[in-house]
C-alpha cells in the first residue's frame, strides 16, 4: 500500500523546490537581490538620509540604510516574489495538482513560507556582506530582535502576498504586488524612515507593515531597542491577512 | 474483478452548486443533481458525457478538489472531502489542464513529486514507459499537448496509487501518444488499479472502459458495460449495423430481408440496420449472387455507443 513521506520531508522538499524556482527566475532575482543592492548603494551615496544622520549621534548613512534595505528584502521576496509565483501556479493548476499529492494544501503553504525564509536568509547574507564592506556596524544587542522582526515581517508579507495571489488573476497580482512594492519602497517607511516623511503620512506609515518592519529593524540595529508597537502591528497584519487568505483564497 | 466486490470509489446522490452567478441575479446553479456511481479495482470506469455535463465536477469532488454540497463519497476507506495525506498517497490524479509548472523540466518535476511518497514507482521506469526521455531536456511550457499529457500521467502514477483519476486522458493526444497512454491504462487495470476516467469521446469509452456511466445535465442517466449499453432493451430492434459497398443503384427493397431497414448513403455505399441474423446474411448473399453483384467491402458492427449516447443524453435540450 502506498504511503506518504513524512510531513517534515514533504515540506522540506517543497520549500527546496520553491527556493530553487525563485533563485532560477531572473525577474525574481532582480527583485530579491539587485533592487535592494541598488537601494543600499543609492542611500549611501546620496544625501537622502542625512537629516537623520545629524540627529542620531554616530549614525552613519550605511547604518540607517541597511536595516531598511533588509526590510525591503522581506517585502520583495514574501510579498511580490511569492505573490506572483503563487498567482501563476494557481493559473496553471499547479496548486491543484500538488494539493492532490500527500503534500496537500497545508504542506504547500508551509513549503512556500519556508522558501520565503530560505531566500530571505540568502538576501540577508548578501546585503549584510556588502553593507559590512561599506562600513555597516549593527548594534550587537539588537540582532536577535531584528531577526525576530524580520521573520514576523516576512510572515505578514507572505500572508498579504497569498491573499492577493489567491483572489485575483495572476496578471492583476503581478500589477498590484509590483505597484505596492514601488509605492511602499518609496513612501511606506521601509527604507526612508517614517520620521523623515511629512507629519500626516508618518502616522499612517507607522501602522503599515512596511513602516512597522522598517522602524523595528532600525530601532533594533541602530540602538538595540525592541519596538513593541511595531511587533503588534506586524502580528496584526499577519493575523488579519492570514485569516482573510484562508477564507477567500481560491485554489483554481 | 467482480462488481460485487467492495468498490474503491462509491458516490451516492452527489450534489454540487456553483455560484452565485452574476448573470443570473446572483443565483446558485445546480451543476450536479444526484450523481451515483461505483468504481472497482481492476476495472476502467468511464464517465461519459457531453461538455458541461458535469464529469469533471464529479471527479473533482471525488478527488477532494471541490467541496460537495450534498450526497456521500467514499474513496477507498476515506472521505475525499476531508482528505488525509495517507488517503492522498493512495490516489493518483491527472488533471484536465495538467497542473504542471511551465518552467520546470520533466524529470526533476517527477523526482520532486516522487519525494512526497514513501514507496514511489521508479521515475526512470515511468520515463521510459511513457517515452518522456525523448523530451526530457525541454521545459514544460514548450512541450506539445501529447507530451504534456504523458508527463501528467507519469506524475499521477509516480506515487504508485491504488486508484487513478484521469480527466480527459486523450485530450490533445497525437496518435502515437494515444497508443502509449491507452496501452498503459489497460496494463494498470490488469495490475489491479481502479481507474476512473472522464471522456466526451465515445471511441475512448468503447476502447477502454469496462463499465460506463453516461452523465447528462448533472445526473447519471444510464450505466452498464459497453455491450450491455449497446444491447440494452431500449434499443431492441436496432441491434446491428451492416455496411457494404457495391455497384450503385441496387434494388434494396427486394434484396434486403424484411424487418431490416436499408439505405444507399451515397452512390455504391449501403447501410443496413436492425436485428441482423445469420439467416439475413445468407439471404442477402443469395440476392447478391442472383443479381451478379459482389460487394467490394463489407462490415458488420454492433450498434454503436454513439446511438445509445444520443438516445439517453440531451433529451431535455431537444
Amino acid at each position: 500500500m502506498s504511503a506518504p513521506a513524512s510531513l517534515a520531508k514533504r515540506v522540506a522538499l517543497q520549500s527546496g523546490y520553491e527556493t530553487m524556482s525563485m533563485l532560477r527566475n531572473g525577474e525574481q532575482l532582480i527583485l530579491a537581490i539587485v533592487l535592494p543592492l541598488l537601494a543600499l548603494i543609492g542611500l549611501v551615496v546620496t544625501p537622502l538620509l542625512d537629516s537623520l544622520v545629524l540627529e542620531g549621534a554616530g549614525d552613519s548613512r550605511i547604518n540607517i540604510a541597511t536595516p531598511g534595505v533588509l526590510a525591503l528584502c522581506a517585502m520583495s521576496t514574501a510579498f511580490t516574489g511569492q505573490g506572483i509565483a503563487t498567482g501563476f501556479d494557481r493559473r496553471y493548476g499547479v496548486l491543484r495538482f500538488l494539493s492532490t499529492t500527500p503534500l496537500g494544501r497545508t504542506g504547500l503553504i508551509a513549503g512556500k513560507a519556508a522558501a520565503v525564509i530560505a531566500v530571505l536568509a540568502l538576501q540577508v547574507l548578501v546585503i549584510g556582506t556588502v553593507a559590512a564592506f561599506l562600513g555597516w556596524r549593527p548594534e550587537p544587542a539588537g540582532i536577535p530582535a531584528a531577526l525576530l522582526m524580520l521573520v514576523l515581517g516576512a510572515a505578514a508579507f507572505t500572508a498579504l502576498g497569498l491573499l492577493v495571489a489567491g483572489t485575483v488573476r495572476p496578471e492583476a497580482t503581478l500589477a498590484i504586488t509590483n505597484l505596492l512594492w514601488i509605492l511602499l519602497a518609496a513612501g511606506g517607511g521601509i527604507v526612508i524612515p517614517a520620521a523623515a516623511l511629512p507629519g500626516e503620512l508618518a502616522a499612517v506609515v507607522q501602522v503599515l507593515p512596511s513602516g512597522a518592519l522598517g522602524d523595528a529593524l532600525r530601532d533594533a540595529m541602530l540602538a538595540g531597542d525592541f519596538n513593541f508597537f511595531a511587533l503588534l502591528v506586524l502580528a496584526g497584519w499577519t493575523a488579519v491577512a492570514g485569516l482573510a487568505a484562508s477564507r477567500w483564497f481560491k485554489w483554481s | 474483478m467482480l462488481r460485487s466486490d467492495s468498490p474503491c470509489l462509491q458516490i451516492d446522490g452527489l450534489i454540487k452548486d456553483f455560484g452565485p452567478v452574476p448573470a443570473l441575479e446572483g443565483k446558485m446553479v445546480r451543476v450536479l443533481d444526484g450523481i451515483n456511481l461505483k468504481a472497482f479495482r481492476g476495472q476502467v470506469t468511464a464517465l461519459l458525457g457531453a461538455n458541461g455535463a458535469g464529469k469533471t465536477t464529479t471527479i473533482e469532488c471525488a478527488q477532494g478538489l471541490l467541496k460537495r454540497d450534498g450526497g456521500t463519497i467514499r474513496l477507498l476507506d476515506g472521505d475525499p472531502g476531508r482528505p488525509t495525506p495517507s488517503l492522498r498517497a493512495r490516489v493518483g490524479v491527472m488533471l484536465q489542464d495538467g497542473g504542471l509548472p511551465p518552467s520546470a523540466r520533466p524529470i526533476p518535476l517527477l523526482r520532486h513529486v516522487a519525494g512526497m511518497y514513501r514507496n514511489p514507482r521508479s521515475v526512470d521506469g515511468l520515463v521510459e514507459r511513457l517515452g518522456i526521455d525523448s523530451f526530457a531536456g525541454t521545459s514544460i511550457r514548450r512541450l506539445s499537448g501529447g507530451q504534456k499529457q504523458r508527463l501528467a500521467m507519469a506524475a499521477s502514477l509516480v506515487g504508485n496509487p491504488e486508484v487513478l483519476f484521469l480527466d480527459e486522458p486523450s485530450a490533445g493526444l497525437d496518435p502515437q501518444s494515444r497508443v502509449i497512454v491507452f496501452d498503459l491504462v489497460r496494463e494498470l487495470r490488469d495490475e489491479g488499479l481502479g481507474i476512473v476516467l472522464t471522456t466526451h469521446l465515445l471511441d475512448d469509452a468503447q476502447r477502454l472502459a469496462d463499465y460506463v456511466y453516461i452523465i447528462d445535465a448533472g445526473r447519471t442517466v444510464t450505466e452498464g458495460t459497453v455491450p450491455e449499453l449497446i444491447n440494452s432493451k431500449r434499443s431492441a430492434g436496432t441491434g446491428r449495423v451492416l455496411t457494404f459497398e457495391a455497384t450503385p443503384g441496387l434494388d434494396l427493397e427486394t434484396m434486403v430481408p424484411s424487418g431490416l431497414s436499408a439505405i444507399e448513403t451515397r452512390p455504391g455505399s449501403y447501410t443496413v440496420t436492425g436485428p441482423v441474423t445469420a439467416a439475413d446474411l445468407a439471404a442477402l448473399a443469395t440476392a447478391w449472387d442472383a443479381a451478379g453483384v459482389m460487394p467490394t467491402a463489407l462490415q458488420l458492427s454492433p450498434r454503436s455507443l454513439e446511438d445509445v449516447f444520443l438516445e439517453v443524453s440531451g433529451k431535455e435540450r431537444r
